[in-house]
C-alpha cells in the first residue's frame, strides 16, 4: 500500500489570492502626504506588500507584511523610509475579526494558507484559538533537538533526529478494517470533507470541495440535499448521505457511490434535525429536495424508523443491498453514551463511525444547541477509542473525527486521541474566504457568496479559484502533518493513532513528568 | 394530555437604538470618487437605509451590519474599517456579558429563538453553568420532537407540598389530608427584580405578563398598590412588612405568599393555613453552605415550597463562594439520602440569565426557577446598575406602557420554552419534572477534564 501512496501525485500549489481588493491582516500600513516616491519601500520589501505608484507606492498586500517584528531587519521600510511617510499599526478591523474558536489569526492563516499552500511566516498563531479549553489547551509534546544527542543509550530518540526525506512520511489512512469482502478504499491524506448540502451551499462551493476532495484523492460528502448532476462525473470520491429527512435520496445515487454515510445526528445540533430556512429553497433546491420553493425545511429526528440497534442494522443492510460494493458510514453525534453507540454501530456492520463533535458547523441551528447538547470531540474520542480497544475491535472499525476540527495541528492531536482521520467543512470555508459572520441562514445567505442559493451572490465565486483555494490550504496542512510525524520520530499517520503520550493537557502537566518541547 | 402549551409573540420593536457589538468607520480624505462606490454593493444595504450620502465621511453603529467585511476588503484606497462599539463592550459586567444582554434582547423583541449559521464560536467551556453540557439520544435511545410539533413535550410543574402515598378508607375515598398543590405550564416564576427604577409600570408589565402565561410574579407587600389588586391570583405576595398589616380579605385571595425564612417560620405557616388552607407558602432563603441542613429541616416539618436565593452572579452567601448549580446538586441529593426530596417543591434564583440555566438548573435539582434581571433586559435593560444609585434610568423603564413589557417579558419567555423543548427533545425527555436531578443525563466539565486529560503526556 505505500508503494501506491508514493504513487499518488498530490497536486501543485498555485498562488490562489483573494477574490476581494484586499485580503484582511493583521496589520494595517499607511503611506503619508510627505511621500516623495522614491520607490525604496518597494524595492526593500521582500514580501511584496508595495507595488509602484503614479504618486506614491500602492499598498497591496498588506496581508503579507510580517508587521512590527520586522523592525530587526535590515529592509524594515518604516524606519528606512527617507521622508518617515509610512506607519505601520494593527489593524483595527481585525479585532473585530473571528470568534474564541476561530480566532482573527486562524482565519488570516488559514487565508495564507489558501492563497500560498504554506504556513504562515507572518506574526499568526496558525495552531491553536482561544477557546481555553480542549484542542487549544492540548500540545504535542516533541523530544527535545540535540539534547540527547551523542549522549548515553538513547538510540531511539537520536533516530528520530535523523532527517527523513518527507516523501518516507505516510500520510494515507484504510477506510474499510472490517475484513468483509468489501472493497479496501485507502485515501492518501488522514481526512474527507464533510457533508454541505447544496441549498446550504452554492453549487461552486460545492464542486470547489469536491473537485479539491479529488485533487488530494479523498472523498466529500453531498449532505442531505441531494446529488446535482453536475457531481456525476466526480462519483468515485463522492459519499452520498442518507439523512433523516430523506431529501433527495435516490436508489440510483446510492448505487454509484463507493461510500454510503447515514446521518443520524449532527455535532451542532445534536437532537435536532436539519435545517434550511425558506428564502435558501430556490426552485433549484426545492426540485433537488422535491418540496416547496421559499418553504423552510426541516429534517425530521431522529430516523424514526431506528429506536435500537437492530433498527439501525436494518439500515446499514438496507444501504448494503442496494450497493454490494459500497462502505458504510455512521455519522453521530457525542451523548453521554457515545461509546455504546459506536460499539453498536460496528456490530450493525458500519465500516465507518464518524464522531461529530458539538462544537462542529451547520447552516442553521439554534444557538442553545450548539453551545450545550452533547459533548466535544476532545472528550469523546478517547472515551470511544478506549471502549473499542476493550471490546477488542479498535483495528475493525475506522473512526472519522469532525466538528471543531480548524487546523493541521487539531487533525493531529484528534488523531493521537484516538481517530484514525478526520472530516473536515467550515475549514473549507474558511479557505474560501468564509469570514464567520455566522449569517449563513438568513435572508440571501451568505454575503460571501459561499452559503448561499442567491444567483448573483454565487457568482461572486470562480470553481477554478475555489478548487485552488481548498487544494492549497489541505496541501499546507499536509506538509505540516507531515512535519508533526517527523518530530515525533513516527514514519506513518496510522501508528499515531490513540499515542496519548504524545500530547499533553496545559491543565495537567505537572514539572518534570513531561520531557520534551511543547507545542 | 393537557393541550399543547404555546406562548404567544409578538415582534416588540425596541423604544432606544439597539447597541450592536460593531460599527463601520468611513473617511473621506483619499476618496477616489469611483464611478462605482463599494458601498453601494452592499448586500444588506446599510449605506441606503440610512440615507446617507455615500460619499459622506461617517461612523455608523448600524444594527444592520453583519459583518460581512465586503465594503472593508474591497474600497481601493482602504477608507473604510470596521470597529469595536465601545458601548456594547461596556454593556453589563463579567457575567451579564454583552453577548447575554444582546442575546436576551433579539428574543424579547421578536420571540424567537437565536439561531446562527456556523459553528459555536463561544469557549470552550467556561465558569458555572458554562461547565456542563447536556445529553441528547440517539440510535439506541429516541429522542422527541417538541419543536416542530410533532410530540408533547410537557414543561409544567407543580408547586406545594406533595404527599409521598395516599390513604384512602374503605369506600375508596382519599382520607390523607391533600395539600394544596398549583400547577403552572413553564417551571418559571418570576423573581423580586434585585433594583429597579420605581417600579410601579414594571411591576404591572410583570404581572400582566404572569397572568398570560399562567405563572406567577413574586410583589413586595409594601409594593402592593391598589392597581394591582385585582391580579392577586397571579401574585406571590413577598411579605416585608407586617403580616398584620395585609387586609384579610387579600389572604382569601392569594394563592401564593412568600416568608423570608425565621425561627418562627413553621408557627406562621401554621397561622395563615388556619385562615386559608388552601394558600401556599413559599420560605425565602439564601444559598449558603448551611442551606441543605436547613432546607432539610424545614422539609421534614412540612414546608411546601422552599425557594433558595443567590446572588446575582449564582454565587452562594459565604467568603469562598460556590456556584449555584454545585449548591443545589448538594441540596438535591441531601433530600435524596433522607428519602424527603419528593416531599417538597424548590424554587431556584440568582444568575439564571440564559435559557439553558434553566435546564441545567433544573438537572441539578431544582424544581422550578425563578427569574430576575432577565426580566428588566427583555424591557431594554442595560445592566449599568444606575438606578442602584437613584440615577435616572438610560432607557426610561420606569415609564414603560406596560401592554408592551408585559408583550416583550412574553416574548422571552416564548423563546426560553421553546429552547428547554430543544433540550428536552434532544435527551429524548417528555416531561420537565422528570429533567429533575436527572445529573445522568449531563456532562460534567471537572468530571470529564479529569477522565480524559490528566493521563495524557505520561510515557509508557
Amino acid at each position: 500500500m505505500e508503494s501506491e501512496q508514493r504513487k499518488f501525485n498530490f497536486p501543485d500549489v498555485i498562488r490562489t489570492p483573494s477574490r476581494f481588493r484586499h485580503t484582511l491582516g493583521k496589520y494595517r500600513i499607511v503611506i503619508n502626504k510627505s511621500c516623495n516616491n522614491c520607490g525604496l519601500c518597494v524595492k526593500l520589501c521582500p514580501y511584496g506588500v508595495y507595488t509602484k505608484g503614479v504618486k506614491r507606492p500602492r499598498v497591496v498586500c498588506e496581508h503579507l507584511c510580517t508587521g512590527l517584528s520586522c523592525s530587526k531587519n535590515s529592509y524594515y521600510c518604516v524606519a528606512k523610509c527617507p521622508e518617515r511617510a509610512i506607519s505601520l499599526t494593527i489593524n483595527p478591523s481585525f479585532e473585530i475579526l473571528g470568534d474564541k474558536r476561530w480566532t482573527a489569526d486562524l482565519l488570516a492563516s488559514t487565508w495564507h494558507m489558501a492563497e500560498t499552500g504554506e504556513a504562515p511566516y507572518q506574526d499568526l498563531n496558525y495552531k491553536t484559538g482561544d477557546s481555553n479549553g480542549g484542542f487549544d489547551k492540548i500540545r504535542f509534546v516533541f523530544p527535545k533537538k540535540g539534547t540527547t544527542r551523542g549522549s548515553h543509550k538513547d538510540s531511539d530518540i537520536r533516530q528520530k533526529d535523523v532527517t527523513v526525506a518527507d516523501e518516507e512520511i505516510s500520510t494515507e489512512i484504510e477506510l474499510n478494517r472490517s475484513g468483509d469482502t468489501r472493497p479496501k478504499i485507502t485515501i492518501p491524506v488522514p481526512f474527507y470533507l464533510g457533508g454541505m448540502s447544496f441549498g446550504s451551499v452554492s453549487i461552486i462551493t460545492m464542486l470547489s470541495r469536491v473537485r479539491a476532495a479529488v485533487a488530494m484523492g479523498t472523498f466529500c460528502c453531498t449532505g442531505e440535499g441531494g446529488y446535482p448532476d453536475e457531481l456525476t462525473e466526480y462519483d468515485d470520491h463522492i459519499i452520498t448521505q442518507v439523512a433523516t429527512g430523506l431529501f433527495g435520496v435516490r436508489e440510483e445515487t446510492i448505487k454509484r457511490v463507493r461510500i454510503v454515510e447515514f446521518k443520524y445526528a449532527q455535532g451542532a445540533k445534536p437532537g435536532l434535525g436539519g435545517h434550511l430556512l425558506g428564502d435558501k429553497v430556490t426552485p433549484r433546491v426545492a426540485h433537488m429536495r422535491e418540496a416547496v420553493e421559499g418553504s423552510a425545511l426541516f429534517s425530521p429526528f431522529p430516523f424514526h424508523s431506528v429506536y435500537s440497534v437492530e433498527d439501525h442494522k436494518k439500515h446499514v443492510d438496507w444501504i448494503k443491498q442496494t450497493n454490494p460494493n459500497a462502505l458504510v458510514s455512521v455519522k453521530v453525534s457525542t451523548p453521554t453514551d457515545v461509546d455504546m453507540v459506536t460499539v453498536g454501530s460496528y456490530y450493525a456492520g458500519a465500516h465507518i463511525v464518524q464522531l461529530d463533535g458539538s462544537y462542529g458547523g451547520t447552516g442553521a441551528a439554534p444557538d442553545i444547541a450548539k453551545k450545550n447538547i452533547a459533548m466535544p470531540i476532545e472528550y469523546a474520542l478517547p472515551k470511544v477509542h478506549k471502549f473499542l480497544i476493550a471490546e477488542g475491535i479498535r483495528d475493525r472499525i475506522t473512526i472519522i473525527a469532525s466538528g471543531g476540527i480548524r487546523t493541521a495541528y487539531d487533525m493531529a492531536k484528534a488523531i493521537a486521541m484516538g481517530a484514525d482521520g478526520v472530516c473536515l467543512g467550515t475549514a473549507d470555508l474558511v479557505a474560501l474566504e468564509c469570514i464567520r459572520c455566522h449569517h449563513c441562514e438568513s435572508g440571501r445567505g451568505c454575503a460571501r457568496g459561499i452559503a448561499t442559493t442567491d444567483d448573483e451572490l454565487t457568482g461572486l465565486m470562480e470553481l477554478e479559484w475555489g478548487t485552488q483555494r481548498i487544494v492549497n490550504m489541505y496541501t499546507a496542512w499536509r506538509l505540516q502533518l507531515i512535519d508533526i510525524l517527523k518530530r515525533l520520530g513516527i514514519k506513518s499517520v496510522k501508528e499515531l493513532v490513540g499515542r496519548f503520550d504524545v500530547i499533553a493537557h496545559l491543565d495537567y502537566i505537572k514539572a518534570g513528568e513531561i520531557e520534551g518541547e511543547l507545542d | 394530555m393537557p393541550p399543547k402549551y404555546n406562548i404567544h409573540t409578538s415582534p416588540s420593536p425596541n423604544r432606544f437604538k439597539t447597541i450592536t457589538r460593531s460599527g463601520v468607520i468611513a473617511w473621506e480624505e483619499g476618496c477616489l470618487k469611483c464611478a462605482r462606490c463599494v458601498k453601494k454593493d452592499c448586500v444588506y444595504k446599510v449605506y441606503e437605509n440610512r440615507n446617507l450620502d455615500a460619499r459622506q465621511m461617517l461612523d455608523t453603529l448600524d444594527s444592520e451590519c453583519q459583518d460581512c467585511f465586503r465594503c472593508v476588503q474591497n474600497c481601493p484606497n482602504r477608507l473604510i474599517q470596521k470597529g469595536l462599539n465601545p458601548a456594547y463592550k461596556a454593556l453589563g459586567d463579567h457575567y451579564w456579558t454583552p453577548e447575554i444582554i444582546s442575546n436576551l434582547w433579539f428574543q424579547a423583541e421578536t420571540g424567537r429563538i437565536p439561531v446562527s449559521g456556523g459553528g459555536y464560536g463561544g469557549p470552550f467551556s467556561g465558569p458555572g453553568f458554562d461547565a456542563m453540557w447536556t445529553d441528547m439520544s440517539e440510535i439506541v435511545r429516541p429522542t422527541r420532537d417538541g419543536i416542530h410539533g410533532r410530540e408533547y413535550i410537557s414543561t409544567n410543574v407543580d408547586l406545594g407540598r406533595k404527599l409521598m402515598f395516599l390513604e384512602f378508607g374503605t369506600d375508596g375515598s382519599i382520607i390523607s389530608d391533600v395539600p394544596p398543590v398549583i400547577e403552572i405550564p413553564i417551571p418559571v416564576i418570576f423573581n423580586l427584580l434585585p433594583w429597579s427604577p420605581p417600579n410601579e409600570k414594571i411591576n404591572l408589565s410583570l404581572i400582566e405578563c404572569a397572568q398570560s402565561l399562567g405563572t406567577f410574579a413574586t410583589i413586595r407587600q409594601s409594593d402592593l398598590k391598589p392597581m394591582l389588586e385585582r391580579f392577586l391570583q397571579h401574585i406571590i405576595l413577598h411579605i416585608d412588612e407586617r403580616l398584620e398589616n395585609l387586609k384579610p380579605e387579600f389572604l382569601k385571595k392569594l394563592r401564593i405568599i412568600e416568608i423570608p425564612d425565621n425561627t418562627d417560620i413553621i408557627a406562621i405557616i401554621d397561622r395563615i393555613k388556619a385562615y386559608n388552607p388552601h394558600l401556599i407558602v413559599i420560605i425565602r432563603m439564601p444559598l449558603n453552605s448551611i442551606a441543605y441542613k436547613r432546607v432539610t429541616e424545614l422539609t421534614e416539618q412540612g414546608a411546601e415550597i422552599i425557594h433558595l436565593c443567590a446572588n446575582e452572579y449564582g454565587l452562594e452567601d459565604s467568603r469562598k463562594p460556590l456556584f449555584i448549580k454545585e449548591m443545589m446538586k448538594t441540596i438535591h441529593l441531601h433530600l435524596v439520602e433522607k428519602g424527603l426530596r419528593d416531599l417538597v417543591t424548590l424554587v431556584a434564583s440568582g444568575g439564571i440569565a440564559m435559557a439553558e440555566h434553566m435546564a441545567k438548573l433544573i438537572i441539578c435539582g431544582a424544581d422550578a426557577l425563578a427569574i430576575d434581571i432577565p426580566l428588566l433586559i427583555a424591557m431594554e435593560c442595560r445592566v449599568c446598575r444606575r438606578c442602584k444609585e437613584g440615577i435616572a434610568c438610560p432607557v426610561e423603564i420606569d415609564s414603560v406602557d406596560p401592554a408592551w413589557g408585559a408583550a416583550r417579558i412574553g416574548n422571552l419567555m416564548a423563546g426560553w420554552h421553546n429552547q428547554l423543548l430543544e433540550i428536552m427533545g434532544a435527551m429524548g425527555m417528555r416531561e420537565v419534572t422528570r429533567l429533575r436531578g436527572e445529573m445522568g443525563r449531563a456532562m460534567f466539565f471537572e468530571e470529564l477534564e479529569r477522565e480524559i486529560f490528566a493521563d495524557m503526556g505520561k510515557r509508557g
